[in-house]
């Protein structure tokens, strides 16, 4: 506790305000979810376009569906979209950037080259293929490892760096220097250094996992049957709920999504800034 | 590392890349579950009606022969290289036949290519002066606030920027068109005004979302550059504030951010699909997505195959520009 409590301290305002945001975007998604309700996804033909009301907090949709936990629904699966593509991209980026920069020579040079290249290819067109082929029936899962294809990249190019300066460490050199093999060197000297670096590449690659979800969302590429903050963006525009002024049925995605993906953001720039300033003293 | 050098590895890793690429959308389609021949046929049967088991037969083989589906897959692999990468040859648009799908693309392709030029340059202009003034002066009120948008603007997907412009502006004011429309003989004045006021609203929307990556990147050099010791000394021998920023800051960080600037192209060639979309704007992003809902593949293909190898090659030529700015890889 008393490590939590000094971290708070050390901590900048822009790391508070995006902690919170995540907090509450988490408790909305798995906290609140929980309370019983309805299936959101049931139409009620009965109850179209019913203004925010008691039974209805921010009213219904042009199919009487309850745009409240239609919300809650989205936000909890796009949070688990998220995290599934960032596990699986993080580690796999973890593992690549860590041979690479441990093993060096050859290694080094074709690895780097593979994510170099990824980096670059234009992830948008290979996922319009992708979901394109899949259509009608690509499951969430399917759709998260599409995703995941290019979500490696990245943090295998930090985690490399990361490893270079690693190597040249004192403990390291001791470490080698005593017979230990190279497995044992990465998993128990470099990993457990790297660690809180890895856990800001995990949260940039739910961000940006969650925002190629919205992208491949609005284009229609998205799982039809999956609640999530881009299909229900989607579904409204489709309705023309801008232009006919059902702000609550357009607004709340969009208001929900830009507080999650500013308040994830400033939570990663401000841990961060943290961690530099944390190496620095 | 000499000039030479460095342009022989950069066009290496330019076919390399595009290679691996052009080979991942070989691979994709032949791992999915799904039958894109078994598709066309039972899309044919909604429309028409079914067909008797040995018709059906028939057309399977029929269609897989035209295809080439029927050949092994690395014959499939080699003449797609050959007919689809060198040639751009994809075989007819099945929504337009008997059109090549590569001539529609290749019309479309400027479009989108203008919207992603002309909206790169201006953004990567104005973020970078404002990114480089919010990092040098970082205690001055206007930086923390200019900071403060960008990390705003920054995280928002796309889309919703596209949305409130297209309501705000076109919608609520009525300044621009909310969909592109543009008519006329390519090149004339009624042409090139309608083209103006449609590109207006997307290419707004690109240089917004570009504007806050530039400014976050860009302060966060500069703030590191300004704190080196040739900074300090340059201060010593009594330079001014603004001399130090052109002379030291600038030059030291104008170099990492043209690399960047060919890393983002693939970014703002997505960016650039969602605004097509959004706006109706008629450029390849907008094209296959045409396309992906009339299940035209050949279409899809080639859509693909053209962006990555433009994309690529976009990258390149700016990675190429590089030893004309750095004398270091120009001289050493």
């Amino acid at each position: 506790m008393a490590a939590i409590g000094k971290m708070w301290k050390h901590s900048t305002v822009r790391l508070k305000i995006g902690f919170f945001g995540v907090v509450f975007f988490l408790f909305l998604g798995f906290v609140v979810y929980l309370v019983p309700h309805d299936d959101p996804t049931l139409f009620d033909m009965w109850n179209v376009y019913a203004p925010p009301s008691r039974d209805h907090f921010f009213g219904t949709t042009a199919l009487g569906q309850d745009i409240f936990w239609l919300l809650i629904n989205s936000i909890r699966n796009s949070i688990i979209i998220g995290v599934i593509v960032a596990t699986i991209g993080t580690t796999v980026g973890v593992l690549v950037g860590l041979t690479a920069g441990y093993l060096g020579g050859k290694t080094d040079r074709v690895l780097s080259a593979v994510t170099d290249i990824f980096l670059v290819i234009p992830s948008l067109p290979v996922l319009i293929l992708f979901t394109s082929l899949v259509q009608g029936g690509p499951t969430t899962l399917l759709m998260a490892l599409a995703i995941a294809i290019f979500a490696w990249a990245a943090p295998a190019r930090q985690m490399r760096s990361m490893t270079l300066s690693m190597r040249e460490r004192e403990f390291v050199h001791t470490a080698r220097f005593s017979g230990e093999n190279a497995f044992k060197i990465i998993t128990t000297q470099i990993l457990p250094y790297s660690l809180t670096w890895t856990l800001s590449n995990f949260m940039n690659a739910v961000l940006v996992a969650i925002g190629m979800e919205v992208t491949l969302a609005i284009l229609g590429l998205s799982p039809a049957t999956l609640m999530s903050l881009g299909n229900m963006m989607r579904v409204a525009q489709s309705y023309n709920a801008a232009l006919l002024g059902h702000w609550f049925w357009i607004g709340a995605p969009v208001v929900a999504s830009v507080f999650f993906f500013v308040s994830l953001f400033m939570f990663i720039t401000g841990y961060n800034d943290y961690l530099s300033v944390k190496r620095g003293r | 590392m000499k000039a030479s050098r460095y342009i022989l590895i950069r066009i290496v890793m330019w076919v390399l890349t595009i290679w691996m690429g052009v080979t991942l959308i070989f691979i994709i389609p032949r791992l999915m579950p799904a039958d894109p021949i078994q598709n066309m046929i039972a899309m044919m049967e909604h429309q028409a009606g079914p067909m008797p088991a040995a018709e059906r037969e028939a057309m399977v083989a029929q269609m897989q022969r035209q295809f080439g589906l029927d050949e092994s897959l690395w014959n499939q692999y080699t003449s797609f290289l050959l007919n689809g990468v060198l040639r751009f040859d994809f075989g007819p648009s099945l929504m337009n036949f008997p059109t090549p799908a590569r001539d529609i693309i290749f019309r479309n392709l400027p479009y989108t290519f203008g919207l992603m030029i002309v909206s790169l340059i201006v953004s990567w202009t104005i973020g970078n002066i404002i990114g480089l003034l919010a990092g040098f002066r970082k205690d001055k009120l206007s930086s923390k606030i200019m900071e403060s948008i960008a990390i705003f603007i920054y995280p928002i997907p796309i889309f919703i920027i596209a949305l409130v412009f297209q309501i705000v502006l076109g919608f609520v004011l009525g300044w621009l068109p909310i969909s592109a429309v543009i008519f006329g003989e390519v090149w004339s004045a009624q042409w090139i005004s309608t083209l103006i006021r449609s590109a207006a609203l997307p290419m707004l929307t690109l240089v917004v979302l570009g504007l806050g990556w530039w400014i976050i990147s860009m302060k966060a050099l500069s703030m590191s550059t300004a704190q080196e010791d040739f900074v300090m000394f340059a201060r010593y021998r009594g330079l001014s504030e603004g001399e130090i920023g052109r002379k030291y800051v600038l030059r030291n960080t104008v170099l990492p951010q043209v690399t960047m600037l060919g890393l983002s192209m693939g970014g703002v060639f997505g960016g650039s699909v969602i605004v097509e979309n959004v706006f109706n704007f008629p450029g390849v992003g907008r094209l296959m997505l045409i396309a992906v809902g009339a299940s035209d593949f050949n279409m899809i293909m080639g859509g693909v195959t053209i962006t990555i190898i433009a994309v690529t090659t976009a990258t390149l030529i700016v990675d190429l520009l590089i030893p004309f700015i750095d004398p270091r890889v120009r001289r050493s």
